[in-house]
C-alpha cells in the first residue's frame, strides 16, 4: 500500500492497469506478511509469555522464522482428499474464504490516496464481503464429508449470523457521526473534527462511540471464530472443526485468511474509531500522509490486534447457547440503543 | 468507463487475484510434494477409529429460528444505513421517523424474547 502511496507523492501519472498491477502486487505481499506478523507477535510470542513459557525459540532469532518454517513444512505435505469428500466443494472452499479476505483489503485506506479502491459505500462493502467467508466455511464443512467438519461448519454459520448483526449495528453510530460510508471520508471527518472547539488532535470517534467500539471488537472476535467464540473449531472437542480434513497449503489458506482478516478488521476498527491514518499537524490531504499514514495505521492496527488477541488468550470458551444468548439479548439491544442515542446527540447537540 | 464502474472492476480483479494466488501456491506445492497413495489415507478422520455411517450425518440444527430472525433484522439493518448517512439533513424529522422504526424493530426482538425463541432448545 505504501507503493501505491508513493505514486501520487512523486506525481507520476500511471494508467489504470499499471496502478492496478502495482496494487495487486502490494496486497498480495501485504496479506501473507500481515498474517505472519500477527501470527508471530501474538499467537506465538504474546500467548507464550502470558502462559509463562518461551514459545518457539529455534528457527531464527527468538523463533521469528518459525511460521516460515511451518509454511515450508506445509509445502511438502501430500494433498489428501478424503475418499467420500465432495471434491469440487472441498477444493474451492479455501479459495472462497481467501476471496473474502482479499476483498476486505480493497477498501482499507492507508492514506488519502493510498487505498486500492475508495468505494463510496466502502464500509458497507467491507461488512458485506466479511460475511462472505461463512460460505467458504460452510463449503469446507460440507465438502469434507466428516462429522466433525460438518458440525464445525454448522456452528460457524450459526455463530456468524448471530454476530453479523451487532457488527453491522455497532458501526452505525460512526456512520451517523461522519455522515458517510466512505472510509476515507470517515477519517477526514475525524481529522477535521473539534474537541470542545480545540482542533489539535481532531475528534477520534472512540470518544463518543466507545460502546460501538466494544461491541465491534467482540463481534469481530466472533466473526474470526477466535476464542472465546471458537466453538466452530474447538480443538479439544471437534479437533479443528471444518479444518479437520485439510492438509498442507489448503490448511494454510484458512490460517492466512483468519489472520489476514484479523489484520483487516483491526484496520477497519482503527479507521472507524481511532482516527485512521491521520496524524495531527498535517493537512488532511497532504501527500506526506500517504507515506506516514501506513506507518500510523500499522501502529494502530497492532494496538487493536493486541486487544483482540488479549481476549483470545485469556477468556474460556463460551458454550453455544451462551454465545447466542449474548449476541441476541445483550449486544443487539445495546447497539440499537447506541444508534438511537447517537442520533439524538447528532441532532440536538 | 466511468470511475464508478472502474472501482468495482478493481474489486473483481482482486477477487480473481485470490483465486490465482490459491492456484499458484497449489501448483508450486504440487511440484514439491510427494504422492504416495495409500488406501488408509483417504478414510475420513473420526478420532482414529473407522468412521461410523455416513459423513453427512444428521444433526439437529438448533438455531434455525435464529436464522429466520437474522434474515429479518439484517434486511432492516440495511434500511438504517442510508438514514444514518443523511441524518444531518433530515434533522428531527429523520430522528423521530427512525426512532419509530427502531422501536418496532426492538418490539419484534422483545416479542421473540417473550415467545422464548431466543431460548436454546
Amino acid at each position: 500500500m505504501s507503493a501505491a502511496a508513493s505514486l501520487s507523492v512523486f506525481a507520476v501519472e500511471l494508467a489504470y492497469w499499471q496502478q492496478t498491477a502495482i496494487k495487486l502486487v502490494v496486497v498480495a505481499i501485504v496479506i501473507p506478511t500481515a498474517a505472519l506478523i500477527l501470527g508471530y507477535v501474538f499467537l506465538l510470542k504474546m500467548m507464550s509469555f502470558m502462559q509463562s513459557r518461551l514459545g518457539p525459540m529455534e528457527a531464527g532469532p527468538h523463533g521469528s522464522l518459525q511460521l516460515l518454517a511451518d509454511g515450508l513444512k506445509f509445502l511438502q505435505k501430500e494433498d489428501v482428499f478424503p475418499r467420500r469428500a465432495d471434491r469440487a466443494v472441498f477444493a474451492l472452499a479455501p479459495a472462497v474464504v481467501l476471496i473474502s479476505t482479499f476483498l476486505l483489503y480493497v477498501v482499507l485506506p492507508m492514506g488519502p490516496d493510498a487505498v486500492v479502491s475508495g468505494l463510496d459505500a466502502g464500509l458497507f462493502f467491507a461488512l458485506a464481503v466479511a460475511s462472505l467467508s461463512v460460505i467458504g466455511v460452510l463449503m469446507a464443512g460440507w465438502g469434507s464429508a466428516n462429522k466433525y467438519a460438518l458440525m464445525g461448519g454448522m456452528r460457524a454459520a450459526g455463530q456468524l449470523i448471530a454476530y453479523e448483526l451487532p457488527l453491522v449495528l455497532a458501526v452505525m453510530g460512526v456512520v451517523i457521526q461522519a455522515g458517510t460510508l466512505d472510509l476515507n471520508k470517515i477519517v477526514v471527518a475525524q481529522a477535521t473534527g473539534e474537541l470542545f472547539g480545540w482542533g489539535g488532535i481532531g475528534f477520534p470517534f472512540i470518544l463518543t462511540q466507545f460502546v460501538g467500539f466494544a461491541i465491534f471488537l467482540v463481534a469481530v472476535q466472533a466473526e474470526l471464530t477466535q476464542p472465546p467464540f471458537d466453538m466452530p473449531v474447538a480443538e479439544s472437542e471437534l479437533v479443528g472443526g471444518y479444518q479437520v480434513e485439510y492438509t498442507g497449503f489448503r490448511f494454510l489458506f484458512f490460517f492466512m485468511a483468519e489472520f489476514g482478516t484479523a489484520f483487516a478488521f483491526a484496520g477497519i476498527a482503527s479507521v472507524l474509531f481511532l482516527g485512521g491514518w491521520y496524524v495531527p499537524g498535517f493537512d488532511v490531504d497532504s501527500n506526506w500522509l500517504n507515506l506516514v499514514g501506513p506507518i500510523v495505521m500499522f501502529v494502530k492496527i497492532m494496538a487493536v490486534s493486541a486487544l483482540i488477541f488479549w481476549f483470545r488468550f485469556t477468556f474460556p470458551r463460551l458454550r453455544e447457547d451462551q454465545l447466542q444468548k449474548f449476541a441476541w439479548k445483550v449486544l443487539i439491544p445495546l447497539s440499537l440503543l447506541n444508534i438511537v442515542m447517537t442520533g439524538i446527540f447528532k441532532v440536538f447537540v | 468507463m466511468s470511475d464508478f464502474l472502474r472501482s468495482y472492476l478493481t474489486v473483481g480483479i482482486f477477487a480473481l487475484l485470490a483465486v490465482i494466488m490459491v492456484a499458484l501456491m497449489l501448483t508450486l506445492a504440487s511440484v514439491l510434494r510427494p504422492e504416495r497413495p495409500q488406501k488408509q489415507k483417504y478414510i475420513s478422520y473420526e478420532s482414529g477409529v473407522d468412521p461410523v455411517g455416513e459423513g453427512w450425518s444428521q444433526s439437529r440444527l438448533r438455531y434455525y429460528l435464529f436464522g429466520l430472525l437474522f434474515v429479518m433484522f439484517d434486511v432492516e439493518a440495511v434500511f438504517i444505513f442510508p438514514w444514518a448517512t443523511r441524518l444531518e439533513t433530515y434533522g428531527v424529522f429523520g430522528l423521530v421517523e427512525m426512532a419509530i422504526f427502531i422501536f418496532i424493530l426492538a418490539l419484534g426482538l422483545f416479542y421473540a424474547w417473550r415467545k422464548r425463541v431466543l431460548q436454546w432448545v
